[in-house]
């Protein structure tokens, strides 16, 4: 029942899209690490390019990705959503391929490609035969550099855009409280604004607002590039060489350094809107995968909703029966501190307050007494076990290298089981004691308004 | 890449299968070993030992097509009770001992069949196979679970009314397909959920859980030998029954247009259109694809896409396809645009939907699709769970295991000709049903 699972592997809050040369390259490092999984080839061009390789002889397909630190967090006020319109943007064409052609490329190669875009940062992927692979290359080589961006089309991909924001969020009840607190809970770290943007500011952005972020963050050193499945290591660099190596390093970016101020006491948010049920959404600033606090906040996080077993659901949906769905959910990925939730929604006739005091009692619990030894091996079990099975697809394992790497080195991925598997119940407590409290808390509550019936 | 052997080989296995018959498929470095156990169970698997896991997937001919229109709901609590205890086990006790290992196991309704699912790391496969038995041959429905159950499903059908989506989907099936099962939620509804008692799901489950009924795909870290041993120990016991499938009357094809409209205070407008379809066996199920894709399955590089997002603007995803079951099946294109957009949107929509079966398509899109339905079929294959998914459709709609061999032909022999043939007899654009949840002041639909 809508278990919504929070976790580092299966948490991405992006936005999905169906969107849709040659110079010598020149050496730099290269190193090859021997993972538990796959061997992972690492590679730094001159241009500040970082390419990793992953070789997996049992993938039945090869995977293209390309990763720029250009998510919503590096926009201006007024310019919210300006990342990802450039997103749908970079389907639309270059010289060297004419229009709106990069999807109808890839299709014809049997293929699929897409493209998300975050809070922190932007990605592009194909997936392709592993004898096909050099397609993506010459084509990302491509739009990094020679982009069409033309008026006309700018201002229509505006228009899809507002379509995409109707749906995934004006329409949408719970959505917009998330967007809510999201916005109530940061007032200066730039997280507050939506990845898709606010509906004013597509509006008004200009296309050459896209046309100077483009320039100055779709550069070799703001990108890496990960390549994985049944290929040949060396033939594929070299390809990467040959179409990204001449590709002139871009100005430095500086480092992203904005600090969220304390908060001191809880915020509280309504959102009224034609729904059925009410929902609760309650959000708590908590720090990221950097943190050592972070391993216990992920087993908090399983301890109370990994499951059916778990706190929550055998509680508030199985025991007391007054919630039609409820978790909790740590967003441990982030590049800067971000939250950690409580969000449910009540069964008809309960009241949403009811619902939302179960939550907090249920913390409040863990708060009084460490959770059992079984508990939290429980929840180490499942992360582990989420991890393992994460492997299986070629695309998640580049994925899991890209969020580790993104955030500041693709290394972290051992630190971190390590982490998971040093947390004790007292830690868990500790934490939950810590973060999981009212002044930290800012709570949104969806308040339904009637809908017409159906005619 | 279409380098594909195909051998037939017999070999012994096991106690409880006496008549088998093994089948190695390799394909697309998928290796099929398939075999029809003595008590008529399927059983494929497949060996996949890059990472320590194991998915099992079971399908089960116990669908909503086999409930009574009355008691609608029926075979979707059955399965959503598997798991909710066994002669054995109660409901926490199931969930506790395959969440302690990472695992998954659980039941989901459907029309045509119902899906029982497994992941678990291969040093836990043991407790995944008992656990799996148990729920699928030992279940014992526990009133106070049902009871629970049944309110959980009420409260989701009451908070869905909030999603235009589902409602469009709803009236838009209902419209469809009229009384047969595939036009009914698998949920039921509330009124038919009150009709439904503990006794109903027993008889269910003891008329249709048979494994003459069953077909079952194991994926992973696992050898058929290892396979066979788990069979062996814990479905040792599953003895075949009769099965009857209740008769049901074909839909037919609507004779006029039906216009359906839900006024909601919406932004955008959630437009369904279309009509029935193809049944999954239906020959001219492959010439569809191709149609199709280049007519809006076939995202950017489909006529719909092109159309109404990429020249106009209008919307953010627009697709059409054909959505084949076992029996019937139905055709339709399905696009959210804001409220005052919906009329030129839809015109639109029957103006490529009347091109196609006009005019011839090109060479070039021909091909395009071709290349692209032949050349991504391996994406079916990615992860072991969407293997096991993937094995169980193609036994259960009797695709054959040389399927994947004979796909790529059947996409290649579509002609020009053939995709304007099974345009004009399949797609109708005067005699179709349109489903527009939106602001209805605001969208102002045009019903001339």
């Amino acid at each position: 029942m809508a278990m919504i699972k929070l976790h580092l592997f299966l948490f991405l809050a992006l936005i999905f899209l169906i969107s849709g040369c040659a110079h010598p390259g020149v050496q730099g490092d290269k190193t090859i690490i021997e993972e538990k999984g796959s061997p992972v080839y690492t590679e730094l061009l001159d241009n500040g390019l970082k390419v990793f390789v992953i070789q997996d002889v049992n993938a039945p397909l090869a995977v293209f990705q390309i990763w720029y630190d250009a998510g919503s967090i590096n926009e201006q006020v007024g310019k919210t959503g300006l990342s990802h319109v450039l997103e749908h943007m970079m389907f639309k064409g270059t010289p060297a391929y004419g229009p709106n052609s990069f999807s109808k490329i890839i299709k014809r190669a049997g293929g699929i490609d897409n493209a998300g875009t975050s809070k922190d940062f932007v990605y592009y992927y194909q997936k392709l035969a592993p004898d096909r692979i050099f397609l993506s290359i010459e084509l990302e080589a491509d739009r990094m550099q020679n982009l069409i961006m033309q008026d006309a089309d700018f201002l229509s991909e505006r228009d899809v855009v507002m379509e995409e924001r109707r749906m995934r969020y004006e329409d949408d009840p719970q959505s917009l409280v998330y967007e809510e607190v999201v916005s109530t809970a940061f007032k200066n770290h730039p997280y507050r604004w939506p990845v898709i943007g606010w509906m004013e500011d597509l509006e008004r952005i200009k296309r050459d607002d896209l046309w100077h972020y483009y320039r100055a963050r779709y550069v070799p050193n703001n990108a890496f590039i990960i390549v994985g499945g049944n290929i040949n290591v060396a033939s594929v660099v070299d390809k990467i060489k040959k179409e990204f190596g001449g590709i002139p390093r871009g100005p430095e970016i500086p480092e992203l350094n904005i600090q969220e101020p304390e908060q001191r006491g809880e915020r509280r948010v309504y959102v009224k809107k034609e729904a059925e049920l009410p929902y609760v959404l309650s959000a708590y600033k908590t720090p990221n995968i950097l943190h050592d606090d972070s391993y216990a906040l992920d087993v908090l996080a399983g301890v109370l909703s990994g499951g059916k077993s778990a706190r929550i659901y055998r509680s508030l949906i199985d025991e007391q029966q007054i919630a039609l769905s409820a978790g909790a959910g740590y967003s441990n990925f982030n590049k800067f501190p971000f939250l950690f939730y409580l969000y449910g929604t009540p069964l008809p006739g309960t009241a949403i307050e009811t619902l939302e005091q179960a939550l907090y009692n249920e913390v409040e619990k863990i708060k009084e007494q460490p959770p059992s030894q079984k508990e939290i091996q429980k929840a180490k079990n499942q992360i582990e076990a989420e991890f393992i099975m994460s492997q299986d697809s070629i695309f998640y394992q580049a994925m899991v290298l890209a969020e580790f790497e993104m955030i500041g080195d693709w290394k972290l991925k051992d630190r971190y089981i390590e982490g998971i598997g040093n947390v004790m119940p007292e830690d868990v407590q500790r934490v939950a004691r810590k973060y999981i409290v009212e002044d930290n808390r800012t709570a949104g509550i969806l308040i339904p308004l009637k809908t017409q019936p159906v005619k | 890449m279409n380098t594909f052997k195909y051998q037939k080989t017999i070999f012994i296995i096991g106690c409880i299968a006496v008549l088998l018959l093994t089948v190695t498929l390799r394909a697309y470095a998928l290796d099929v070993k398939r075999s029809v156990l003595s008590n008529g169970m399927t059983l494929m698997t497949v060996e996949r030992h890059s990472i320590p896991v194991v998915m099992v997937s079971v399908g089960i001919s116990a669908g909503n097509l086999h409930e009574h229109k009355d008691k609608a709901g029926l075979a979707n609590l059955v399965a959503s009770l598997l798991d909710e205890g066994t002669t054995s086990r109660t409901s926490q006790q199931i969930s506790e001992e395959i969440e302690f290992v990472g695992g998954s196991v659980g039941a989901s309704g459907g029309s045509d069949y119902i899906r029982i699912s497994l992941s678990v790391l291969k040093k836990d496969l043991d407790l995944g196979f008992d656990l799996l038995s148990d729920i699928m041959l030992r279940p014992v429905f526990p009133e106070d679970e049902l009871k629970k159950t049944v309110e959980r499903v009420k409260a989701g059908l009451k908070s869905q009314e909030e999603s235009p989506g589902f409602l469009a989907s709803r009236e838009y099936k209902k419209a469809i397909f009229g009384e047969h099962p595939y036009g009914r939620l698998i949920t039921g509804t509330e009124e038919t959920l009150d009709r439904i008692t503990r006794a109903d799901l027993v008889d269910f489950h003891s008329q249709y859980y048979y494994p003459n009924n069953a077909v079952m795909a194991v994926v992973g870290d696992v050898t058929p030998g290892e396979v066979q041993k788990l069979i062996d120990r814990y479905f040792a016991q599953w003895k075949p029954g009769q099965i009857s499938l209740p008769s049901l009357a074909q839909p037919s094809l609507q004779k006029e247009r039906k216009i359906i409209t839900i006024d909601r205070n919406l932004t955008q407008a959630n437009i369904l259109l279309g009509h029935l379809g193809v049944s999954r066996g239906d020959p001219d199920y492959y010439s569809l694809s191709v149609m199709n894709y280049i007519l809006g399955g076939g995202g950017f590089a489909s006529r719909l896409m092109q159309n109404i997002r990429e020249e106009k603007g209008l919307v953010y995803d627009i697709h059409s396809y054909f959505d084949p079951d076992k029996y019937s099946g139905s055709f339709r294109v399905g696009l959210q645009t804001k409220n005052e957009s919906a009329n030129i949107a839809i015109k639109e929509v029957l103006e490529e939907i009347k091109k196609i079966r006009e005019l011839p398509v090109s060479d070039g899109e021909l091909s395009d699709a071709q290349s692209f339905l032949t050349g991504s079929f391996p994406m079916r294959f990615e992860t072991g769970a969407r293997i096991a998914g993937f094995l169980v459709a193609v036994e259960y709609y009797g695709l054959g295991l040389d399927y994947i061999d004979n796909y790529p032909g059947y996409i290649n022999s579509v002609t020009k000709e053939e995709v304007m043939r099974v345009a004009q007899k399949y797609l109708h654009p005067d005699n179709y049903t349109l489903v527009v949840v939106a602001n209805q002041e605001e969208t102002g639909l045009n019903k001339d």
